[in-house]
């Protein structure tokens, strides 16, 4: 039995990431085309949301329908197209696997959340929580600092670029009509979110700068007033409508923009924290002493890594700001940090995959069990306690898997 | 010109004086011992050397030039290496990657490069790669080259230190009781190593030791220091006979 079990495991295990994508696309597919009619006659009503989670947690008499439903829908034809597609994908040459598995990731949540606007909402806060967790992961993984500043910079980013584009596309109160023309719009938009990352990454000195003569707590704290700092400021700019938030936000941030700015942001996370620069980090998190010593410029790393992750924060910010067409300062204060923080230490500290995991399973379980009211901000931590106490380091870390593993040059010796 | 000139050097720990007017010429190409009691400053003097603390007197000039009051990392990228006494190796890089780290200096591609993993980029980290393999052969890591460097076994440890320093292509190699805690073979194998890379890389060494056989065998001029300062400087005979090391070593003769 547990032989059989390992064997399972170990065909399931060498099936590429792509084959799994593509089983995906296949299974949202099928749900699109004859969802309704699997769902209707058991008892489900309409297709279920998110994975029929929502009605297990509102009707327990419902749970054996819906595994069926999942079974027929999901399991069924992820597994089988996972078998079949898997020697087509490892004949493939290597130089196509990352253009494959892209668009058959933009495929499978494109044909996923087309069924309707819930799931793209969904799907669009996952995407800027990956953000998030990633460039969060770049300080408290990879530096080894504990910055709790990512509500901070998240308004910082949000606030800006929403400035610029109300101020230049939206007739608003207080910035009067449009000063640009309508067309420049999508254009203006990226240049918008890049100032608002900008915006945070200079917000992000004033964690930098102290953080060259100290670590550990005080540096914690510096960034704790940080975040507080931002959000008072905001509350007290009464033109961008103080605490009672600032909104008309153009919702320019549809799914595939997230979409590109999540790849574009992890991608060059991901090339930061690879390359002999960017281990400088690690460097100053195991020994600062023997980096600097072995000539890591010690400074400058930390600068780069804090204004690289606040400005990828920034854009997560910006991002959120165009999804909700409305943001106020509440919304970016010690809450938001704390989820960050549950994300990040749940997905696995020092790797871009645990961050990825951590930020889908949390986003994932907080809209699941949004059925449970109140209720739900107790479960959610019981359930990451539970996480923490069986895997202490979070899912996934300090290591890579598969695509987002870089290696350079020659393979690693076998030895 | 000597390669490392070290004048009149004072440090102060608050009210305690842990090196006292210390002073060395040191040519290229040599060995020099550093012995002392525990306690005697030994260390202090390599964090001097290596900008870690900033002399509250007296001048280290490396090549003629100055290194007081620059950071750590400006100084060994001018070709100062060294080890540990403690390893100070980093938990969560693998061998390779502890080597590859220190050739940080001389990177020569920009964050931008970095971010969107450019040619530049990648050719230079292949190039480092490359070499940080041939190090690692030469002292007989390659085996080890993905695993962390705190999983190893302690003389290899000690190795990895070694070869980290050599990726900074040090003209001055430091090494800090470089054979601490190993077994008499590790020992040898350790000497004859450090004697190798010597001759291969052209190096100028200082070495600290307790281990009287290393350092007898090894140096061509030993110092003896204790409380800080300078009470002894010669050749191993010498140092071997003068009382004043004896003393510090072994106590007063009671009669």
């Amino acid at each position: 039995m547990r032989s059989f079990i390992q064997e399972i495991r170990s065909r399931v295990t060498g099936i590429p990431i792509q084959a799994w994508v593509l089983g995906f696309l296949v299974a949202a597919a099928i749900e699109r085309l004859v969802g309704d009619t699997i769902a209707v006659p058991l008892g489900l009503g309409t297709v279920p949301r998110l994975f029929g989670v929502r009605h297990m947690v509102k009707s327990p008499l419902l749970i054996p329908n819906t595994i069926v439903y999942l079974l027929v829908i999901y399991f069924v034809p992820i597994s089988v197209m996972a078998w079949l597609t898997r020697p087509l994908i490892k004949r493939l040459p290597s130089r196509l696997s990352m253009p494959l598995l892209l668009v058959a990731l933009y495929g499978a949540i494109h044909v996923w959340g087309g069924l309707d606007e819930y799931r793209i909402l969904v799907l669009q806060f996952i995407f800027i929580s990956i953000l998030l967790t990633v460039s969060l992961n770049l300080v408290n993984g990879y530096m080894g600092e504990f910055s709790c500043a990512s509500g901070g910079f998240m308004a910082v980013g949000a606030y800006v670029a929403s400035v610029l584009t109300v101020w230049g596309f939206v007739h608003d109160d207080v910035f009067g009509p449009p000063v640009l023309p309508p067309a420049l719009g999508p254009f203006a938009f990226p240049i918008a979110l890049i100032v608002g990352g900008l915006g945070s990454a200079l917000a992000a000195l004033l964690v930098a700068i102290p953080s060259f003569r100290t670590r550990g707590d005080y540096l914690a704290v510096i960034s704790l007033a940080v975040t507080f700092i931002v959000k008072s400021t905001f509350e007290n700019l009464e033109v961008i409508g103080g605490p009672r938030g600032f909104m008309n936000q153009p919702r320019w941030a549809s799914l595939p923009v997230v979409f590109v700015w999540t790849l574009v942001g992890v991608w060059m996370m991901r090339n930061y924290v690879s390359s002999i620069l960017g281990k400088g980090a690690t460097g100053i998190r195991d020994d600062e002493t023997a980096a600097e010593v072995m000539t890591v410029n010690t400074r400058r790393i930390k600068v780069v890594t804090f204004m690289l992750s606040a400005f990828w924060t920034g854009i997560a910010g910006g991002l959120f700001a165009h999804v909700m067409g409305y943001i106020n300062p509440a919304t970016f204060g010690i809450m938001k940090t704390a989820e960050c923080f549950a994300m990040l230490y749940m997905g696995g500290l020092n790797s871009i995959t645990g961050s990825i995991v951590g930020a889908v399973f949390y986003q994932f379980m907080a809209e699941a069990l949004r059925p449970l009211g109140i209720v739900k901000w107790m479960t959610i931590p019981v359930i990451v306690f539970a996480f923490m106490l069986r895997r202490p380091w979070g899912l996934i870390s300090f290591r890579e898997f598969g695509f987002l593993r870089k290696e350079v040059g020659r393979a690693p010796a076998s030895d | 010109m000597p390669l490392l000139q070290i004048k009149s050097l004072t440090h102060w720990f608050g009210g305690l004086r842990a090196v006292h007017d210390f002073h060395e010429n040191l040519e290229g190409g040599e060995v020099v011992g550093l012995i002392g009691p525990n306690g005697a400053g030994k260390t202090t003097i390599f964090n001097l050397i290596c900008g870690i603390y900033r002399p509250t007197e007296g001048e280290i000039l490396f090549n003629g030039e100055s290194l007081v009051g620059r950071s750590p990392h400006e100084i060994t990228s001018k070709g100062i290496g060294r080890t540990f006494q403690k390893l100070r190796l980093w938990r969560h890089l693998s061998v390779l990657d502890t080597v590859k780290l220190a050739f940080s200096s001389g990177l020569n591609y920009s964050l931008v490069d970095a971010l969107l993993w450019t040619r530049r980029c990648r050719e230079r980290e292949e190039e480092i790669e490359e070499r940080t393999y041939e190090l690692l052969e030469t002292f007989g890591l390659t085996k080890y080259a993905n695993a962390r460097a705190w999983d190893i076994p302690y003389g290899l440890q000690r190795r990895v230190e070694m070869a980290r320093a050599m990726a900074l292509e040090p003209k001055l190699l430091l090494l800090d009781e470089p054979t601490v805690g190993m077994s008499l073979r590790e020992m040898y194998e350790t000497m004859d190593l450090i004697r190798r890379i010597k001759e291969e890389f052209d190096l100028t060494i200082i070495v600290i030791e307790h281990r009287m056989k290393v350092i007898m065998d090894l140096c061509e001029r030993i110092k003896a220091i204790d409380f800080g300062e300078i009470i002894a400087d010669g050749t191993p005979d010498e140092i071997r006979e003068n009382p004043r090391v004896i003393e510090a070593y072994l106590g007063k003769e009671e009669f």
